[in-house]
């Protein structure tokens, strides 16, 4: 018969990611965590969390590094700051959050196929990138297209209401010193 | 006259126009003068945050940087925003690994910032710079039918505690008291309302806002009153789809808190945008002028 062992040894653990959290601005303390479940119970979010804020920033500072990058918990994050105000230790657990979603998208780890959340940021920020502002309507039209045709028949309704009272527009919102932002990327890219 | 710096953000010239067009409104009427940013970008929001960091920092200081050029203080609706000029400020203050990177790329770009921009709120600049008491005595029309549910949500509150209560916050609660009407008790008022989960995880986002709608209407509120885009956007625009799927909840207005200060100052409900609300706001406003007809 097969067994399959689900906890992990120290020796498969990745010390590596246990170093780089604790440098993520706001996650210093993370080895200061005492595990009083604070984050958990005043997360609006956590009942629908396949690992518990709690027990994700344990696994984080063990060095669980696949666990935690495939995890939908980063992602459900609404970053609503509920933990970081509350947490006895002042862990800034939405901080370490935004940190596990950057480097889950630049390891290419999602929890599964097609996840809408990651998709959505990714085209926010080229919207912002490249037009210095962000077009809602257009925004949710590039997420239906990636995600799901579907989601689009199913908004139109709403859609319509919304531009019969004036609050969705597709013209596309832009800044006019567009060049000023990609000079401050450009300089960006080349200090990195 | 009192001169401030606004900066709308993307979604008030979007779905959240009647906040814009409310906001104006009442500052106007307070003779508080609001003049926009020039060439803003956005903030960036929660999704860039989640993109990169420094970048998301550096054009929000490309706005701040914008902004020191007037000496005057920047006013934010959108509670995203004003998070993340907030945020940006802390964070160049504290750690100078990332002040530096934003400071080339400004510097690039021939812009500075050197640290002086004051962000605030709309709620706190009518509280501190005109004050409840000079607010009730500009009241022309009472709100004595509005049972007020004055839902916060998080990130005007949180992490920053400028003014208010990060769990408990009271303030928009005692404007509205100000202005005749009734603030229920209303306990949920700092849960969130999972923000963009709407969009991405529908049935994560209807539950939420079902669980803020059910309290305010369980405690006997007759609106839902609120200071960001995204949590009205939420509330009202999905309100139908909500009452759909879960029974029992009634069809419940939800203002932008300035849009009832308006209203209190006697305002038009079209100056107001009230027309551009989805779930229908005309029998509780029409309550206005009967009840003042009948007031002692
Ligand atoms: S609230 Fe802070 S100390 Fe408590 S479990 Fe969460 S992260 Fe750890
Ligand atoms: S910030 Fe994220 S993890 Fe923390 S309580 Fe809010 S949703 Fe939960």
């Amino acid at each position: 018969m097969q067994t399959h062992r689900k906890v992990k040894y120290e020796a498969e653990l990745d010390p590596s990611f246990t170093k780089w959290v604790s440098t993520v601005p706001g996650g210093e303390r993370i080895r200061e965590c005492f595990q009083c479940g604070t984050c958990s119970s005043i997360c609006p979010l956590s009942v629908y969390m396949d690992i518990s804020p709690r027990r994700l920033i344990a696994m984080a500072d063990a060095g669980f590094k696949e666990e935690v990058l495939s995890s939908f918990t980063i992602w459900l994050c609404a970053s609503c700051y509920s933990c970081s105000v509350n947490c006895p230790k002042d862990i800034k657990i939405t901080d370490i959050m935004y940190g596990l979603k950057r480097r889950a998208i630049e390891e290419g780890i999602f929890p599964s196929r097609h996840f809408a959340i990651p998709i959505l940021a990714k085209a926010f920020a080229n919207m912002v990138r490249k037009n210095g502002r962000a077009t809602e309507s257009r925004l949710v039209v590039s997420l239906a297209w990636r995600v799901s045709l579907f989601r689009l028949l199913n908004m139109a309704p709403l859609g319509i209401k919304l531009l019969l009272r004036g609050r969705l527009s597709f013209k596309k919102e832009k800044i006019q010193n567009k060049q000023e932002i990609q000079t401050m990327l450009k300089a960006l890219e080349a200090n990195r | 006259m009192k001169k401030y710096t606004y900066y709308p953000g993307c979604s008030v010239k979007g779905t959240a126009k009647s906040y814009e067009d409310s906001l104006l409104a009442v500052f106007r009427e307070l003779n508080l003068h609001l003049e926009e940013l020039p060439d803003w970008n956005c903030c960036g929001a929660t999704f860039y945050m989640s993109i990169d960091e420094v970048t998301s920092f550096t054009l929000s200081a490309r706005n701040l940087s914008l902004a020191e050029q007037y000496d005057r203080d920047v006013v934010a609706p959108c509670s995203a925003c004003y998070l993340v000029l907030l945020k940006t400020q802390d964070y160049i203050k504290r750690y100078p690994q990332i002040r530096e990177k934003v400071d080339a790329a400004l510097t690039a770009a021939n812009l500075t910032y050197k640290g002086s921009v004051k962000i605030r709120h709309p709620l706190e600049v009518l509280l501190n710079d005109i004050g409840l008491g000079e607010l009730k005595n500009r009241v022309k029309k009472p709100l004595r039918s509005f049972k007020i549910a004055a839902y916060y949500g998080c990130q005007l509150v949180r992490p920053f505690m400028v003014f208010d209560d990060p769990s408990y916050p009271e303030t928009m609660d005692s404007l509205m008291e100000t202005l005749g009407a009734e603030a229920i008790d209303y306990p949920v008022k700092t849960r969130c309302c999972g923000g963009s989960l709407m969009g991405t995880m529908e049935d994560v986002g209807m539950r939420l806002n079902y669980i803020l709608l059910n309290e305010a209407h369980k405690r006997g509120a007759n609106c839902i009153v609120t200071v960001c885009p995204l949590c009205q956007f939420n509330l009202e625009a999905y309100q139908k789809k909500i009452i759909k799927k879960y029974n029992g909840v009634p069809e419940i207005p939800v203002f932008y808190f300035t849009q009832l200060v308006g209203l209190a100052l006697g305002i038009s409900e079209k100056e107001l945008g009230l027309g551009r609300s989805i779930v229908s706001p005309d029998s509780l406003v029409e309550s206005l002028s009967v009840v003042q007809a009948t007031a002692p």
